[in-house]
Formats: structure tokens, C-alpha cells, sequence
């Protein structure tokens, strides 16, 4: 579609909008790479990216739903660059895993965020938009530019998998760090990348 | 109300306990204040020719 340049007022409400999203970027991002630093470094690559791509947003539409697309493929762009491998931090695991955790709570969230990162990168995200970031199996399936089949079935996959982690207390100490691992997540997420960047890029 | 999204076809998982555990996660970072590199990110989207622009 054409783009149509912005009136001063149009580029105030974009930044407004777009400013009220980051947490909500922070937050996927979070989830998605763990380590906070880098997350964050994440979500400012994204809204850089956003901001000069803001001729592409169609007022009225989700920003947060637009955003996250700029952002997961930032995100998928910096892991096939190697980015985040190994990147999970010890020390942050640590910091996290020792941080008094509330005794009444069934679940540690520390264990539950470590669980979540074992997860190939697609069903992570599929999780996340659907069972955190609160989206409709339909924008998820948007989001990340594949079928609504596809994404329940990466959010079933993902259930079950983080069900059996917490209910049989079978969290790998360190996932990314798996050598068996890399290939393959490395393998999927080159199929996803390829097809999603068309989708934000353009 | 937060309730569970949708559970078209689970049969055998009603709702695990994490589920809710994973909306705090995500809660829990969005409500964080905003680092400050947020702030001056935001600022210099105004003025992109304070910083030579590319």
C-alpha cells in the first residue's frame, strides 16, 4: 500500500502510541531471549526500527501487535547472527533462582522463566503472545506470519512441554547452552525468519 | 478478568498451575518503570538531527 507522509500530529500520536507499547515489548522480549539486558537492547532496536518504519503503520490497527512483529524480527535477524547464543547468563539464572521465592506459590517463576527458555524459539513465542501477551490465536498467527493451526499447535506443544518440565521438576540447568540443541533451533528458526521477513521488513 | 485464553481442544490439561505463573512473568515486566534509556531513546525520535541522523 502507499505511504503516505505523516502530519506533525499523526507522527505525535504514532510516538504516543508506540511509547505505551514498550512495556509491553519489554515484557515479550523478556520472554522470549531471558536475559534483561539484552532484551531491552532488543526493544530499542525495534523501536528505532519502528519509528523509521512508521509510514507502514495503519492508524487504527494494533500498535503493540504491529511492534511485536518489528521486534520478532529483530529478534530472529540477531539469533541467526549468533547473537544470543549462549547467551543465557549463569549468574542472572542464579541471581534469580536464589531470590527468595514465596513459599505459598506453587509455581517459582524463576524455574517457570528458565523452563520457557528450553523451548524452541517458535512454540516460545507462540506461548508467549497467546498465554502471556494475552493475543487471539488469530493475531498471534499474524504476528508471526503463519497459519492459526500452526500457532495452537506450537501453544499445545509448548503446554505440554512446560506442564511435564513443572510437574516432573526436569528443567535442563542450562538450555541454551546445549550443543544438540543449536543446530536445530538454529535450522528452524532460519525457515521462520526467511518467510517473516517479507512480512515486517518489506 | 484475566481467565485462560482459549482452550478449544485441551482435553487432558484443564489448566496447569503455570499458566497463570506466565502471565506474571509478562505483568511483572510491564509494569517496571521505564529505564531511562527508554526516555532518551524516545526523546531523540523528536530531534533526529541532534544526533547526525545517519
Amino acid at each position: 500500500m502507499a505511504e503516505t507522509k505523516r502530519t506533525a500530529a499523526q507522527k505525535l500520536e504514532f510516538k504516543r502510541e508506540l511509547e505505551a507499547v514498550i512495556p509491553h515489548l519489554r515484557a515479550f522480549a523478556r520472554g522470549l531471549c531471558g536475559r534483561p539486558d539484552v532484551a531491552d537492547d532488543l526493544v530499542q532496536e525495534a523501536l528505532l526500527k519502528a519509528w523509521a518504519a512508521q509510514e507502514r503503520f495503519e492508524p487504527g490497527t494494533s500498535m503493540r501487535a504491529w511492534t511485536f512483529v518489528i521486534l520478532r524480527n529483530a529478534y530472529l535477524t540477531d539469533m541467526r547472527r549468533n547473537r544470543f547464543r549462549g547467551e543465557y547468563d549463569e549468574s542472572v539464572a542464579e541471581r534469580i533462582l536464589t531470590a527468595p521465592a514465596s513459599q505459598e506459590e506453587p509455581i517459582h517463576l524463576s524455574d517457570l522463566h528458565r523452563a520457557l527458555l528450553t523451548l524452541p524459539p517458535e512454540r516460545r513465542e507462540a506461548l508467549l503472545l497467546v498465554g502471556a501477551g494475552g493475543f487471539s490465536y488469530e493475531e498471534a498467527a499474524n504476528i508471526c506470519g503463519c497459519a492459526i493451526g500452526t500457532i495452537k499447535s506450537r501453544v499445545g506443544r509448548a503446554r505440554v512441554a512446560l506442564t511435564s518440565m513443572m510437574e516432573e521438576g526436569s528443567i535442563p540447568q542450562r538450555s541454551l547452552d546445549d550443543a544438540g540443541a543449536h543446530p536445530a533451533i538454529l535450522q528452524e528458526l532460519e525457515s521462520v525468519a526467511n518467510k517473516s521477513e517479507e512480512i515486517a521488513e518489506s | 478478568m484475566g481467565s485462560d485464553k482459549p482452550q478449544s481442544g485441551d482435553k487432558t490439561v484443564p489448566k496447569p498451575d503455570w499458566t497463570d505463573g506466565l502471565k506474571d512473568l509478562y505483568d511483572t515486566v510491564v509494569e517496571e518503570p521505564l529505564p531511562d534509556s527508554f526516555k532518551d531513546l524516545l526523546a531523540k525520535l523528536d530531534n533526529p538531527s541532534s544526533d547526525g541522523n545517519s
